[in-house]
């Protein structure tokens, strides 16, 4: 399936395509070759249109330089044999239609680069959809659908920088938290009473002041069923979340911030670059132990490098607080003292706004004032926090924009989370089944197929760039 | 653009002033070398431009530094933020965001810039240090020279009128600093900014500069003039300028191309004397290092592929390439830190990686890039004692060695109070302690100056006269030929050059040392080789 012209001459050829080969080939030999690139890509986006050209508005694509070779390779015979079915739609659409084909072009998800990159917050937004519908239901065909969806998302529109491999790590949590509430059932037994019994443990005498404490004892189906819908709810709120921080650069999110907390965003944003240097200092410390001539391994050694990599990373932020200084962190323009006051003010009466509305919202006996002081309080902290950041000077560089494709990603959440809470009302045994008496799950369709709505982001959001070691690959081979 | 007014600095608690007397005005659009030992208040110099001394450092500033008329006193580094911008030794302490872009942004972000001011000159900044195609590149991706030209780049776009560099070439292969010279070159003659920088390597630099600042000794007052004259009074100096001062050459040449046009004579009279013997290597029989076909992956990638060393017994060999060919990598699989995925690694007599610690540290040792990685204890003392009970030495053997390698190390400093110098005396003496026949050394000369340098080349010399194997992994090219039997270069994780050390850096001009590329085609490779055929005739 390489569309490499690797045995020129098999096939027929225009002039000018040989030119161009030659030319290329020469000057360049790297950019020549790797038409499978480009090819590949077209044929796996399956742009049906006539000509590669109009259907490829990537000014950033791996390969700058032949784009013309690449705009020929449409005529090329070797082309042609490598993707057939696109070169049948070529030819089919070529008289046809100039019109329609730009607009199927148009719909179709842009590649991903810094200009148009998904607003994080929409990410969020729309994992934040999906934990909300996962924690309404303990319907197991129902979760695993939520994780199924968001899988596919992520692994359509991941990238491959080092915050999106984080997702493999939240996969394995969840299945930790899994297998751990499913322990805790097995060993301390589980308040569902249950008929059919799969083992029985050695049950532990316990004091009579331990009492309602049972440590082994009957294991029952119905224990374990409910043990295994609870953990599946757990973790799937967990992948939700990592799904979030895969799609979703945090340093961006953190760069939506008002000005007023960009301070505290900093600091976690560099908290975040740290952690990896910490890693780095462990690996490189128990190296040199090794060095020494003491032993690199066990939990002795990570113990004995602790002191020196603390020290490192305390070097290192006395080091970045200085270059941070001498490039203009935290220079603040001058604000009346009037303006501070009532920043202060505002913010600290707006939290504990807050905090009381919330209190009286959740507890049930404040219902009716909760909701208002609530909207007051909100009110007077984001006034104190606007209002605040008139004390920082600084300006953000090419903010993520709020566009079409963040609104349907978020909308797509919002309402995935709204159908699965309707749902709730309509068809409530269908989404909380009883562990007892046992049954057989069953799917219930509307509310799945409203967990369908979250796959839109999968087709919407921009596709990230192939990876570029991948594609310098294959290219260095046809290169050779 | 730059004046000092009498300016004294002591830090807290030091008895003597890290910098005094210092009378200084360097013009605008200068590029400003800072020169001198390890140890004479360099850094403090340029921290006390960028403010930051005494502000963020602490101690006692007397007189005055105006920087384009503001007054350090008055000005916080970060209101001076958008006159000055300074790049430190270490470009990864200075990233605060995670990619180019936004790192070259950031700065006047925090300066408040417009946003299509910001937008303009991140695209001019990107042309200007040919960082386009990086933009959106993770910074932990990039190479070193890479990650310098964004250090650089992202204080650059604040259009600062000074700019202040410590030591920008010390960690880069000889390639990227060249890289990362043409920008700064191109800084001062386009834009007229004015540099002010420190560095080791003068060999790189000194032909650059407008203007030397020279720090003879600590506490002695700076003096000031051009390069040329600087550099004939210079404690430390470049191998062109010793080159020049044994010709007795006036004015002194800076650069290879001057200096080659003066050295036709003395071309004519080293072409009366016999060429340089090899250096004298009297490699025993058995190999003490081997490796066949030696094949290393980290995660996916394959960091080494084929590699065929064999080091002798009194052989030195120097392991050359670029940042990330390999050379470091080749040396932890020499000790064990990674195990081969193809091919087989033997050292000192034992396989490496199958090896118990306290057994290879009698057959290798290594003194790794950072030599503070070696230390743990928090006196020199107690660092030499833990060494001895390590190798299983005789109580003071590690002292005695600390003392043979460099004297005049205290024992009761903390080792990170230690100079660079210093340090890696107290690290090889570490590693020696234990008397490992095979001595490797990662990037032994960095942030060295001359004198320290000539002292470890001194003392490698004895051990491999003593029947060590040394293996060097180094940018330095004067370091490899002053030092080295032969020549490994690395490319890619491939050898791609063996031989004898005057054969291999003749033969490219990239590694070829300063005093070869004047006496070309004449194997002579540095100025001690010339001394020594010159001494006889005169």
């Amino acid at each position: 399936m390489t569309p490499d012209p690797a045995a020129p001459g098999t096939h027929p050829r225009t002039d000018e395509d040989a030119d161009s080969r030659a030319v290329t080939s020469g000057a360049t030999p790297d950019p020549a070759a790797p038409d499978p690139l480009p090819g590949h890509a077209v044929e796996a986006e399956g742009t049906g249109t006539p000509d590669s050209a109009l259907s490829r508005p990537r000014p950033r694509d791996a390969v700058a330089g032949p784009r013309g070779s690449v705009d020929r390779g449409a005529h090329d015979p070797n082309v042609v044999r490598a993707r057939p079915q696109g070169a049948a739609r070529d030819s089919a659409a070529q008289e046809e239609a100039p019109r329609r084909q730009p607009l199927r072009g148009r719909l179709r998800a842009p590649r991903a680069g810094r200009a148009n990159a998904l607003h994080a917050g929409a990410w969020w937004v729309w994992a934040l959809g999906m934990a909300t519908a996962a924690s309404r239901t303990t319907n197991v065909l129902l979760l695993a659908l939520v994780v199924a969806v968001a899988g596919y998302v992520v692994a359509a529109r991941r990238t491959d920088a080092p915050w999106a491999r984080s997702y493999g790590a939240f996969l394995r949590l969840g299945l930790v938290v899994l297998v751990i509430r499913l322990v805790f059932a097995v060993l301390l037994g589980s308040p569902i009473p249950g008929t059919h019994v799969l083992v029985t443990l050695p049950e532990v005498p316990l004091p009579h002041w331990a009492q309602g404490v049972r440590v082994g004892g009957r294991v029952t189906a119905e224990g374990v069923v409910f043990a295994l819908r609870d953990g599946m709810k757990l973790a799937t709120l967990l992948v939700c979340v990592g799904a979030a921080n895969a799609l979703a650069n945090p340093a961006r999110l953190l760069k939506s911030l008002p000005g007023a907390l960009y301070e505290a965003g900093v600091a976690v944003v560099v908290a975040m670059t740290f952690a990896p240097h910490l890693v780095a200092d462990v690996a490189r410390l128990r190296a040199a132990r090794r060095l020494r001539g003491r032993e690199d391994r066990g939990v002795r050694a990570l113990l004995q490098v602790g002191l020196p990599v603390l020290e490192g990373a305390l070097e290192r932020s006395v080091a970045l607080a200085a270059a941070m200084d001498s490039r203009g962190y935290g220079r603040t323009a001058q604000v009346p003292a009037g303006v501070r006051r009532a920043t202060a003010a505002l913010t600290l009466g707006g939290l504990l706004g807050v905090c009381a509305g919330t209190y009286a919202l959740l507890s049930a006996s404040g219902g009716r004032y909760g909701l208002p002081v609530l909207l007051i309080g909100l009110g007077a902290a984001v006034a104190g926090l606007r209002l605040g950041g008139r004390r920082s000077v600084r300006t953000r560089y090419r903010p993520d924009r709020w566009g079409v494709r963040a609104w349907l990603v978020a909308g797509s959440g919002a309402a995935v989370a709204a159908l699965m809470i309707a749902a709730t009302g309509y068809d409530p045994a269908a989404l909380d089944p009883p562990a007892y008496p046992l049954t057989a799950p069953a799917l219930p369709l509307l509310p799945a197929a409203g967990l369908l709505l979250g796959l839109l982001p999968a087709f919407v959001a921009p596709a990230p760039a192939p990876a570029p070691a991948a594609a310098a690959g294959p290219a260095k081979e046809a290169a050779r | 653009m730059i004046r000092f007014d009498d300016v004294t600095v002591t830090y807290e608690g030091a008895a003597e002033p890290a910098l005094s007397g210092v009378g200084l005005d360097i013009p605008e659009g200068e590029l400003c070398l800072v020169v001198g030992p390890s140890g004479v208040g360099k850094s403090t110099l340029l921290g006390a431009v960028s403010g930051l001394v005494p502000h963020f450092t602490g101690g006692l500033l007397h007189g005055r530094v105006t920087v384009a008329g503001r007054d350090t006193r008055t000005h916080r580094p970060r209101e001076l933020a958008d006159v000055v911008g300074t790049v430190g030794q270490d470009p990864l302490s200075h990233f605060v965001t995670d990619t180019v872009e936004d790192e070259l942004a950031y700065g006047m972000e925090s300066l408040g810039v417009a946003p299509d001011t910001m937008r303009r000159r991140v695209e001019e900044t990107l042309d200007l240090l040919g960082l386009a195609e990086l933009r959106d590149r993770p910074i932990a991706s990039l190479s070193g020279g890479q990650q310098q030209r964004v250090a650089i780049g992202s204080v650059l776009t604040v259009h600062p009128r000074v700019l202040v560099l410590d030591e920008p070439t010390s960690a880069l292969d000889p390639g990227a600093a060249e890289e990362v010279l043409a920008v700064l070159q191109r800084l001062v003659h386009d834009l007229g900014t004015t540099v002010l920088m420190a560095e080791h390597r003068l060999e790189r630099v000194v032909q650059y500069a407008d203007q030397v600042v020279l720090l003879p000794a600590p506490g002695v007052p700076p003096v000031v003039g051009t390069p040329a004259e600087m550099m004939a009074v210079s404690p430390v100096h470049p191998p062109v300028v010793g080159l020049g001062r044994l010709a007795g050459w006036s004015p002194l040449p800076l650069s290879v191309r001057d200096a080659r046009r003066r050295a036709g004579a003395l071309r004519d009279r080293l072409a009366a004397c016999a060429p340089p013997a090899a250096p004298a290597a009297a490699p025993g029989p058995e190999p003490l290092v081997r490796t066949e076909r030696l094949a290393v992956r980290r995660g996916r990638a394959e960091v080494l592929r084929g590699v065929d060393l064999t080091v002798r017994a009194g052989e030195t060999v120097a392991l050359m390439g670029r940042n990330g060919a390999g050379k470091s990598t080749l040396l932890s699989t020499l000790v064990g830190l990674h195990a081969p995925s193809a091919g087989t690694v033997e050292a000192g007599g034992a396989v490496p990686h199958r090896t118990r610690p306290a057994d290879l540290v009698r057959r290798v040792g290594l003194v790794p890039q950072e030599p503070r990685d070696l230390l743990y204890a928090d006196t020199v003392a107690a660092e030499c004692a833990a060494a001895d009970r390590d190798a299983g030495a005789e109580p003071g053997t590690c002292r005695a060695l600390v003392a043979a390698v460099l004297p005049g190390v205290p024992d009761g400093a903390h080792p990170r109070d230690l100079s660079e110098g210093q340090r890696l005396a107290l690290a090889l003496a570490v590693v020696l302690t234990a008397r490992p026949p095979v001595l490797l050394l990662d990037e032994p000369t960095r942030g060295l100056d001359y004198a320290a340098k000539s002292r470890l080349v001194a003392h490698l010399r004895e051990l491999a006269a003593a029947g060590h194997a040394i293996v060097l992994a180094t940018h330095d090219v004067e370091l490899a030929a002053d030092l080295a039997h032969r020549v490994v270069i690395l490319a890619d994780g491939e050898v791609v050059a063996d031989g004898p050390a005057t054969d291999v850096v003749l033969s490219s001009p990239a590694f070829a040392p300063q005093v070869a590329k004047i006496l070309a085609p004449a194997p002579w490779l540095t100025v001690a080789q010339v001394a020594q055929a010159l001494e006889p005739a005169s």
